[in-house]
């Protein structure tokens, strides 16, 4: 059984479908990217799949328990989301933004057990972000940031954690150690899915690849698998090179937009 | 209690012993406190237990339920500029108290006049929040608040336009300025459980807001109940402004210095704003009231007039130099 199952979720608002017949499954020590273009209904998944939207249909299940029927707090200790917007208001120190990474178990910036305590150091050291615990948030860089807030989703130590776009706007060093945090969580033995827009990276990095199109998700397996020039054009409408090297590993040449044949 | 905490509650108590010292008469302290003791001329007592102290806690009740207020909002709504005066649930709160004065309420229904501030507060509490969770802009959320005020301004105007006589004129005038002078223990009485209960509310509620820094959708992530939080505020903080405009009419500003001020000692933790933002606004408020006795003016000034002189520069400071977005 997966780690993490959601099966034939749907999500209709307004009359329109923005979700439709989603089904995927995660599974532990895997990193698995979720790819489509803008619009595709990729964050609505992800809502659905950690019951922060309710579905139309369908459902998801982790360790084979309905999270829809879940208190949140319960919920919240077997699923770490990392939002798209991650807005930040005070210029709290690193490390109390972290603490809230415990938030599920009753800890905070204030009150942290030394179970808490211990999570929360773990995730900062995992982040490297050794050093930087009492440094106000509005003084990072948008690397440091980024870290911050990945330590804060990893600190509640849960089993999948989910991701929403957390390298978008960042250059390519801090893309890259973004992603080998995530690697490097996986193999830990957590499941991750994360929406990326990024196709070499997700090439680079991904164990899997959950492809999304209008609502739908029309494929699901790894980047060997599913990365073809044919898919490409399919779901972005891109013209691509794509290379399988001898280890199995993918490089892919972006060339430009396909022609618009109607 | 953190040690700030601490340290404010005693400079409350400070504060208030010296209010009962200073006045029109000043008393030394061994007579006021024999007269709390009892012990004193008749005429002590009577200044100290019935204008004095009643006036004294009637600020610091005010004080504390606007302080506390103001930190839940800003909490809630992630904008160090929330407040209850600024965000018109004050001025919604005097407007509905005032309609009890006009049609003669107060004195053929008890519980009319409070009631009816509290039921002010949370309508604009929740036309407020219903908006601001909408839109997630500040901006537009301050504009709401402003839009606000001045309706219930111009309906507060309309009232007054109507009044029936000059007393009854004054009477709101009086709610619209914002004062403790002349409240008694009755008046106390009346208003206290209603903010009481308000910020017991806020204070069981105070984990969430820690959560809700980090935006709406990583709390809910984290596993806060937004809708139980989001109610939970709005009705805690509409309570406690609706027993603040009740006890004293429209005070604003207090709900926006006080947690600037203690902010950066609880580490920007909205958890742990409320108590000190609460003991803050009451010294605070306790403060003015003494300045507003102490100046040799000849008619005394509002204690809300001196809130707002001091508060608006204070709240076009922080306007200004905000850091983050």
């Amino acid at each position: 059984m997966s780690l993490f199952a959601a099966s034939r979720l749907s999500y209709v608002a307004s009359g329109s479908a923005l979700v439709e017949d989603a089904s995927f499954a995660l599974e532990a020590g895997t990193l698995t990217a979720l790819i489509g273009p803008n619009g595709a209904g990729k964050t609505t998944m992800l809502r659905l799949a950690l019951g922060l939207l309710e579905a139309s249909a369908g459902s998801a299940q982790i360790r084979g328990r309905n999270i829809a029927a879940m208190r949140p707090i319960e919920r919240a200790r077997l699923l770490a989301y990392l939002p798209q917007q991650r807005p930040l208001v005070w210029p709290q120190p690193v490390r109390d933004i972290v603490a809230l990474g415990r938030f599920a178990y009753g800890g905070g910036p204030s009150h942290l057990s030394s179970g808490d305590a211990d999570a929360v150091t773990r995730a900062i050291a995992s982040c490297d972000l050794e050093g930087f615990e009492e440094r106000a948030a509005d003084t990072l860089s948008g690397g440091e940031l980024s870290r911050v807030h990945l330590a804060r989703a990893l600190a509640a130590e849960t089993p999948v954690v989910i991701a929403d776009e957390p390298v978008a706007a960042l250059d390519p060093r801090y893309a890259h150690e973004i992603l080998r945090l995530f690697k490097c969580a996986s193999g830990e033995g957590r499941a991750l899915l994360t929406v990326l827009h990024d196709l070499p990276l997700t090439a680079r990095y991904a164990d899997r690849i959950i492809w999304m199109s209008k609502g739908r998700v029309i494929a699901d397996g790894t980047p060997n698998e599913t990365l073809t020039p044919d898919r490409l054009r399919e779901v972005f409408g891109i013209e691509a090179c794509i290379d399988v090297d001898g280890t199995g590993s993918v490089s892919i040449d972006i060339l430009g937009p396909s022609a618009e044949d109607g | 209690m953190s040690r700030l905490s601490l340290f404010l509650a005693l400079g409350l108590i400070a504060t208030i012993v010296l209010s009962l010292l200073l006045g029109s008469v000043p008393l030394p302290l061994d007579r006021v406190l024999s007269a709390l003791a009892f012990q004193a001329s008749v005429g002590d007592q009577l200044v100290v237990w019935d204008i004095r102290l009643p006036r004294s806690l009637a600020a610091a009740l005010v004080g504390a339920a606007l302080g506390m207020s103001g930190a839940a909002l800003q909490g809630l709504l992630r904008n160090p500029l929330a407040e209850p005066g600024i965000l018109g649930v004050s001025a919604t709160a005097a407007l509905f108290a005032s309609c009890t004065l006009y049609f003669g309420l107060t004195s053929s229904v008890p519980f009319a006049l409070p009631l009816a501030a509290v039921a002010g507060a949370l309508v604009a509490t929740l036309v407020v929040a219903a908006a601001a969770l909408r839109t997630q802009s500040v901006v537009t959320l301050i504009l709401i608040g402003v839009g606000l005020s001045s309706f219930s301004a111009a309906l507060m105007a309309l009232l007054m336009n109507l009044a029936p006589n000059p007393f009854s004129l004054a009477d709101m005038v009086n709610w619209m300025l914002g004062t403790v002078a002349n409240r008694s223990m009755e008046d106390l009485l009346l208003a206290a459980p209603f903010a009481l209960a308000g910020m017991m509310v806020l204070f069981v509620s105070r984990r969430g807001l820690a959560a809700l820094a980090l935006g709406e959708e990583t709390a809910a992530g984290l596993g806060l109940d937004l809708t139980k939080q989001r109610l939970a505020i709005i009705l805690g903080a509409g309570l406690a402004t609706g027993a603040a405009v009740a006890l004293a009419g429209a005070i604003g500003f207090v709900g926006i210095v006080a947690p600037h001020l203690v902010r950066p000692l609880v580490r920007y933790d909205a958890s742990r704003l409320l108590v000190p933002s609460a003991l803050l606004g009451a010294l605070l408020l306790v403060l003015a009231d003494i300045g507003v006795r102490v100046l040799p003016t000849d008619f005394e000034m509002k204690l809300g007039v001196v809130a707002s002189l001091i508060g608006a520069p204070i709240f076009i400071w922080i306007a200004a130099r905000r850091r983050l977005a």
